[in-house]
């Protein structure tokens, strides 16, 4: 209910952008764009800075002067994508806060992530001073008081009659390149635990939006306001209200209302995870004896949640997966990417190497059997957080729903064709929009044969792939009338 | 996905909502740091109060206790005073404090840095301050000054500079 919105806003951007290269659905690709954006301009204005006090404005307006307007596409790039970074990183916090991805196995990149927003507004901060011109220098003031609010030794002092020293502006030299190294670090840590992190967005995206940079770049082009002097106050600022917010916050409410604010927003943030939440499914349990250790599970698993381990019951040098109950997310993409994974096995209770236990593969076998032997022709396999198949009104319609369409091991879809069913649909949600992160991407990898475990060559008619969301029941129906049985 | 005029419109829309977005507000509205007609007066100091108690020289006995190569003349305790410091506008007392030694044993520098928004013109400023344990105030300083607009006065201390100083 609380997500239908946002559904209905993603499928906007889906329309202009395609599913896949959904900006809204990239936003954390996307930061990691705009990071390499930054650091590169910024290691060139690294190399044409003067840094010193005196020198450093002159040398940035100097890139005024510099052919092609390569000054200006340099110096905008930079700017206007720290401003950018700034309003994809809210957003993404915004959307996961949103989505509820912060909670059991989405802890580790919610605390991360929320610490990394005080780090980048700092590296944002601390780029201004470096060109020390009236808005740097009415920046580093007012940051200097507003850490002597909480600090108590007045930093301020520094800025005093008689200007700053070089020794000083060298400091925040190494605040703008020491901040965004422990940026790097830290977003590093935020996709660790994340099994193949997106921390790129798609080609057409990225190309986008760094030719939108510089087209603001060229368009609006980034203007120094006048050398810096303490011994008078800026008044009127061109203010960059994305990156330097809080200046004017404290200015309006004090220093400390500021501190006050901004420690309990992020203290609120930091502790939410710890919110009681409603019971977790169990998490996915391997069986020893019918897994062989090929570690298919370990690299299809969207949280890094499954290792290998030396296995207790086969030769030396076999592994066998090993799940953390804490990362696990129930999803059940392990379980189609297992070889074990297939109905046509002869035993009486079907079982493989890596299984739900709320779900298990043989309870899914039963229900396909006995759809299929009650006269049920129309095979729908679909995800429970997708379209709901459930509401399809074909009598001749079996509707089979997963936790994620990624638990369906390709084979079922050989198995119900062979065992009487006419066509086969399998649903999954859009990508990019899966709570599970891979679920529509592996699946239709293995359907298409791109992937292990990949679906046996069957004619083309007889199964279909469909990326359907909650809501868009209706597309579903009309996939089902485009290929009757 | 295929590409089409009606798709490329969208993103073109779109990227051009989101420059549009980044450009204003990086630049406006134009904020107003210090309002016309204003001037700022900066009180600070970095300055260590006199010692609580006095040093006296050391009793020959006193001496003997201690290793040879550490029988200082003069004893001295660490604690400081506290620095007080009053400021007079135009007559009216604007800003009063007491700033504390730093230090486990309060025998680091007292700091104050407190800023303050005054109109522009001619103004009476009277500083007085006290480092000291005794009642009064052993450093005091008058003075007329005139404030432009957007002007910072500094009142700050250097015994070098003779006390209370303002630039």
């Amino acid at each position: 209910m609380q997500q239908r919105w946002l559904t209905a806003l993603d499928h906007r951007f889906d329309a202009a952008f395609g599913a896949p290269a959904n900006p809204l659905k990239q936003l954390g690709a996307l930061g990691f764009l705009l990071l390499w954006l930054l650091a590169i301009s910024g290691i060139v204005l690294y190399v044409l800075l003067d840094t010193s006090a005196a020198g450093a404005l002159r040398s940035i307006e100097r890139l005024q002067d510099a052919p092609w307007r390569s000054g200006d596409a340099l110096r905008g790039l930079h700017r206007y994508g720290a401003d950018a970074f700034v309003v994809v990183m809210f957003a993404h916090l915004l959307r996961e806060l949103w989505l509820g991805r912060f909670r059991a196995w989405h802890r580790h990149a919610w605390w991360t992530g929320v610490v990394l927003v005080p780090l980048a507004l700092a590296c944002a901060i601390g780029g201004f001073w470096l060109n020390w011109d009236r808005l740097g220098q009415y920046s580093a003031i007012a940051t200097a008081e507003w850490l002597d609010a909480l600090l108590g030794t007045p930093v301020a002092r520094n800025f005093l009659a008689g200007g700053v020293s070089d020794r000083l502006f060298s400091l925040f030299v190494f605040v703008h390149l020491g901040l965004p190294l422990l940026l790097v670090f830290g977003a590093w840590a935020h996709v660790q635990r994340l099994g193949h992190p997106a921390v790129f967005p798609r080609r057409v995206l990225a190309l986008g939006t760094t030719l939108t940079l510089l087209a603001l770049a060229f368009a609006w082009p980034v203007r120094s306001q006048g050398p810096a002097d303490v011994g008078t106050v800026p008044q009127q600022l061109a203010l960059d209200w994305l990156l330097l917010f809080l200046h004017p916050l404290a200015d309006r409410f004090s220093n400390e209302a500021t501190w006050a604010v901004s420690a309990l927003l992020l203290g609120g943030l930091l502790v939410l995870p710890l919110w009681p939440a409603r019971a977790r499914p169990a998490a996915a349990q391997v069986h020893p004896r019918e897994c062989s250790g090929c570690g298919r599970c370990v690299g299809d698993c969207p949280y890094g949640a499954i290792s290998l381990v030396p296995h207790p019951l086969r030769r030396t040098g076999v592994m066998l997966p090993q799940v953390r109950a804490a990362q696990c997310a129930s999803c059940g993409l392990c379980v189609a990417s297992c070889p074990s994974s297939t109905p046509f096995r002869k035993t009486a209770q079907l079982a493989t190497g890596i299984d739900l236990p709320q779900f298990p593969l043989a309870q899914l076998r039963e229900q396909l059997r006995r759809g299929l032997a009650a006269g049920k022709r129309r095979v729908v396999f679909g995800c429970e957080r997708g379209a709901r198949i459930a509401q399809l009104q074909d009598p001749q319609v079996l509707a089979l729903t997963l936790p994620c369409a990624g638990m369906l091991p390709p084979s079922f879809v050989d198995y119900a064709l062979r065992e009487g069913a006419r066509t086969v649909l399998v649903a999954g949600c859009r990508e990019g929009g899966c709570d599970f992160r891979l679920g529509p991407r592996w699946t239709a990898e293995r359907l298409v044969g791109e992937r292990e475990p990949h679906l046996r060559t069957l004619p083309a008619e007889s199964w279909q792939w469909i990326e359907a969301d909650a809501g868009e029941e209706p597309r579903l129906n009309a996939a089902l009338q485009e290929n009757p049985p | 996905m295929t590409m089409n005029w009606r798709t490329l419109t969208g993103q073109a829309l779109l990227y051009g909502l989101f420059a549009l977005f980044i450009g204003v507000f990086s630049s406006w509205p134009r904020y107003q740091a210090l309002p016309d007609g204003q001037a700022v007066m900066k009180i600070s100091f970095i300055h260590h109060g006199q010692r609580v108690a006095p040093c006296r020289p050391l009793t020959a006995e006193e001496l003997a206790k201690l290793p040879p190569n550490m029988r200082a003349p003069l004893k001295c305790e660490r604690e400081r005073a506290p620095v007080t410091i009053e400021v007079d506008l135009d007559g009216q007392t604007v800003f009063r404090h007491v700033a504390q030694p730093t230090g486990l044993s309060r025998d680091g520098a007292a700091a104050v840095y407190q800023r303050l928004v005054l109109p522009v013109g001619e103004h009476r400023i009277a500083v007085r301050l006290k480092d000291t344990t005794g009642p009064d105030f052993n450093h005091t300083r008058e003075a007329t000054v005139q404030l432009a607009p957007a002007q910072v006065l500094v009142i700050d201390f250097d015994a070098n500079k003779g006390g209370i100083t303002l630039s």
